[in-house]
């Protein structure tokens, strides 16, 4: 595990307690509005909720710099909140508006930012991750030292195109993170039941790539895990894999029955591994804020998501004539 | 506040179920995810969790009950204090969470959504580009194919920092067809990419080299090894200006042989013509001559759209005309007629111009005067001056390499039927490789290619001659 202990460290400022609780809750909030909109049928289609792994994007997020560059599967939502794209724009490309991102044309598992250098959305099962090597080889390219965070989830991760991707990563030492989201489950098969490698990251050794295995429900443990794999990236020293180990509280996605996983094991999780409680726990008890202050932040969020589910519902649908532009340039 | 807990759509298809069970009773407290029934779908049976904290106020289906619609209202969650009866007056009133309000307006009509400009649901009329003037007096020069395609890069290349080569010995070896020779010295390594025997994975990262700014030009070897990365052409390149409602964009080449060579057989033998001419939102070219190879792919190279460029073996050391000068383009979506002529239509593309020409020359023999038209480009592709020609000869014959069965004939004659029926004096006839993997015996071999005689026997025959 990577640093489970910086957790217990006393220097992390209460300002930044406070913003990885806010952006957490955000993407919680997001989610669970958005399961409400799809049980109400204006969301439809396949919605992959990232309710349970909040950690994982808040943390590398504090960790990145602007201009870094993500790209990342159909379980989405979080990574585009957490990089600062608009939950308005975001919930209505859920809802299939005009005010979505992609002008209601991509849905949930498709849609991109190029300003908050967000590049997808894809609902291919590992095809994001040459996608997200050829992100970091255009900043080589150029020059740049900026760097392509790459997520992709354990059952991605026995796609043959991750290890073609590893294998030119290395070769061209291209400066991006390969973030493995094991949430233990690939819709219905856990881990277990689809590899007999005891630990993913490790299959970067075959190619020579660095890495380890962070605790993906602790935030400040992602956070301090992203800034070590960035620095390694921007010292030109190539790739650099984590596995986030983490947890899907929520269905693969909204019609999943979860019958391959007992009620017990989901709730043990929420109970001692819950990253927002983690956060809470840690300011309450550090006397960072009051339980009033937290329920302000609440408040505010709550506020928030309702805008962005008001603006969803609103914003009409695309105009017909919309079927047939964005083809070609 | 009192909020009503509607019926849930569980699937993407669902539209009523059955409350199997409840796991709360009126009076329990829940948070948000304690499970709160037990709903049937067509498919499976399906827990439903709290979204909100509250009091089971009063539950309003009972267990059992079959075919709830979704969004009925199904139970009432109320606040410390509050009676199940304040939903009634709660309603339409101002809300706190928003979640009451929006869960009544889920039911009411005027959440329908509505677009606020309706616009048009039919087709733009696609516009046909002009070919560029030559001017008068250009000086031509004699080039390979191989040389034109080269020729074309690196003159891109020269214009275009971002402009890069990467594919499987493209660089030290020369390009496993030579088509990249001499590249690798001029450009250096940093733009002439060799790349790992990797197809599926180097085509995906040029795909993300190019939404990150860069114009990636991809080698493959042959087009059959593209079949291992026809998920990024299609699924990532084609698709994704689309899916971000315009904001990406994949500006990429794919290029390489396509087609049969010589005695390779079946796998390294194969058109995919009528596979990416399929595709909305890639651009498909498959050129004849050296200079249309030369004006096309530097076309291709210029576009911020994803092009896949056919090119073949058999042609690459076929010598023809280039015109000199400095920025020789051909539009997409034009075709050439290379000949001109009254009693018959013979249009074809790539190396289906060398069967079409030849018979043009022995039906001439015969006295029959044939139009030929080189499509040049399947996607756009243009249909305009097929139709055009066929209203003047009435008949028309296709040529192409590829399998009958939705070939690019095959959608030409349709064409043709919806937009010329009136004007055909015989039915169209299209010609195509044999509905066989190719075989490797030579006389087989033969037998499975469309051939000259074959395309000189059909234009016989829809001229009744
Ligand atoms: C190539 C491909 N195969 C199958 C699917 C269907 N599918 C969608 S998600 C999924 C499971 C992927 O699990 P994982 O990579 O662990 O990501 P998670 O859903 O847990 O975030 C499958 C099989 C797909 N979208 N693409
Ligand atoms: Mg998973």
């Amino acid at each position: 595990m990577a640093t489970a202990k910086s957790a217990k460290k006393s220097n992390i400022s209460k300002d930044e307690l406070l913003a990885y609780y806010r952006d957490m809750l955000l993407i919680r909030r997001f989610e669970e509005k958005a399961g409400q909109l799809y049980g109400m049928g204006l969301i439809g289609g396949f919605c992959h909720l990232y309710i349970g792994q909040e950690a994982v994007v808040v943390g590398l997020e504090a960790a990145a710099d602007e201009g870094d560059k993500r790209v990342t599967s159909y379980r989405d939502h979080g990574h585009m909140l957490a990089c600062g794209m608009d939950p308005k724009g975001v919930m209505a490309e859920l809802t299939g508006r005009e005010g979505g991102y992609s002008k209601g044309k991509g849905g949930s598992m498709h849609m991109f930012s190029t300003e908050r250098h967000f590049y997808g959305g894809h609902g291919i099962v590992g095809a994001q991750v040459p996608i997200g090597a050829g992100l970091a080889f255009s900043d080589m390219y150029k020059g740049t030292d900026r760097v392509t965070f790459t997520y992709f989830g354990d059952g991605a991760a026995n796609q043959g195109q991750v290890y073609e991707t590893y294998n030119m990563a290395e070769l061209w030492n291209l400066p991006v993170v390969f973030v493995i989201e094991n949430n233990q489950y690939a819709m219905g098969t856990s881990v277990k039941r689809s590899t007999k490698s005891p630990s993913l990251w490790e299959r970067g050794a075959a190619y020579g790539i660095e890495g380890e295995e962070v605790d993906g429900m602790s935030v400040l443990a992602v956070k301090e895990a992203g800034e070590k794999a960035i620095a390694h990236c921007r010292a030109g020293k190539g790739p650099y894999i984590l596995e986030m180990k983490t947890y899907r509280y929520r269905g693969h996605s909204m019609s999943d029955p979860a019958k391959y996983r007992t009620r017990e094991e989901v709730q043990k999780m929420r109970d001692e591994k819950d990253p927002i409680e983690n956060i809470r726990e840690m300011l309450i008890t550090g006397k960072h804020a009051s339980e009033e202050d937290l329920k302000a932040i609440d408040k505010e969020i709550k506020e928030i998501v309702n805008e962005a589910a008001d603006f969803s519902r609103e914003s009409p649908e695309p105009a017909l004539d919309e079927l047939w532009t964005d083809i070609y340039a | 506040m009192a909020t009503e807990i509607l019926m849930p759509a569980l699937s993407p298809t669902m539209e009523e179920g059955t409350l199997a069970k409840w796991l709360v009773k009126e009076g329990d407290e829940v948070k948000s995810g304690d499970i709160l029934a037990e709903i049937e779908t067509d498919k499976a049976t399906m827990e439903f969790e709290a979204v909100d904290e509250g009091i089971v106020g009063k539950i309003l289906i009972a267990e059992g009950t079959e075919a709830v619609k979704v969004n009925t209202p199904i139970a009432v969650l109320i606040e410390e204090g509050e009676s199940a009866d304040d939903i009634e007056a709660s309603s339409g009133g101002e809300s706190s969470g928003g979640d009451t309000s929006e869960a009544k307006s889920g039911n009411t009509p005027s959440d329908e959504p509505v677009a606020s400009n309706p616009g048009s649901a039919t087709m733009p009329e696609p516009e046909t580009p002009e070919d560029p003037e030559i001017p008068e007096g250009t000086e031509m020069k004699t080039q390979t194919v191989r040389e034109a395609l080269r020729d074309a890069m690196a003159e891109e290349m020269r214009t275009d920092e971002m402009v890069f080569l990467m594919g499987e010995e493209v660089a030290e070896y020369q390009g496993a067809y030579k088509v990249s020779q001499g590249l690798l010295d001029e450009f250096g390594s940093k733009r002439v990419i060799d790349t790992p025997i990797t197809e599926h994975g180097f085509a995906g990262l040029a795909a993300g080299a190019a939404m990150g700014g860069l114009r990636p030009i991809v080698e493959f070897m042959t087009f059959n090894f593209a079949m291992q990365a026809i998920d990024h052409i299609i699924n990532t390149a084609a698709k994704t200006r689309y899916m971000s409602g315009g904001q990406m964009s994949v500006p990429i080449v794919f290029r390489g042989p396509n087609g049969a060579a010589a005695r390779v057989a079946a796998q390294h033998s194969q058109d995919y013509a009528g596979w990416y001419a399929q595709i909305p939102g890639l651009w498909v070219a498959m050129p004849y001559s050296a200079a249309d190879a030369k004006g096309l792919m530097k076309s291709a190279i210029k576009s911020d759209n994803p092009v896949v460029f056919l090119e073949n073996e058999l042609l690459y050391g076929q010598s023809f005309e280039v015109p000199v000068l400095d920025d020789y383009t051909v539009p997409f979506g034009k075709a050439r007629v290379w000949q001109k002529g009254d009693d018959v239509t013979i249009v074809s593309f790539g190396i289906g111009m060398k069967y079409a020409l030849e018979a043009a020359a022995k039906l001439a023999e015969d006295g029959i005067s044939a139009e030929v038209i080189d499509l040049r480009t399947l996607r756009p592709m243009d249909t305009k001056t097929v139709i055009e020609s066929v209203k003047k000869t009435n008949r028309c014959v296709t040529v192409e390499e590829g399998w009958p069965v939705a070939s690019i004939g095959s959608y030409l004659s349709s064409v043709i039927m919806q937009e010329a029926f009136d004007y055909l004096d015989a039915p169209v006839i299209t010609l195509t490789g044999k509905d066989v993997p190719m075989p490797y015996a030579s006389n087989l071999e033969k037998l499975a290619l469309v051939t000259t005689a074959e395309v000189v026997e059909a234009a016989k025959s829809v001229c009744y001659k």
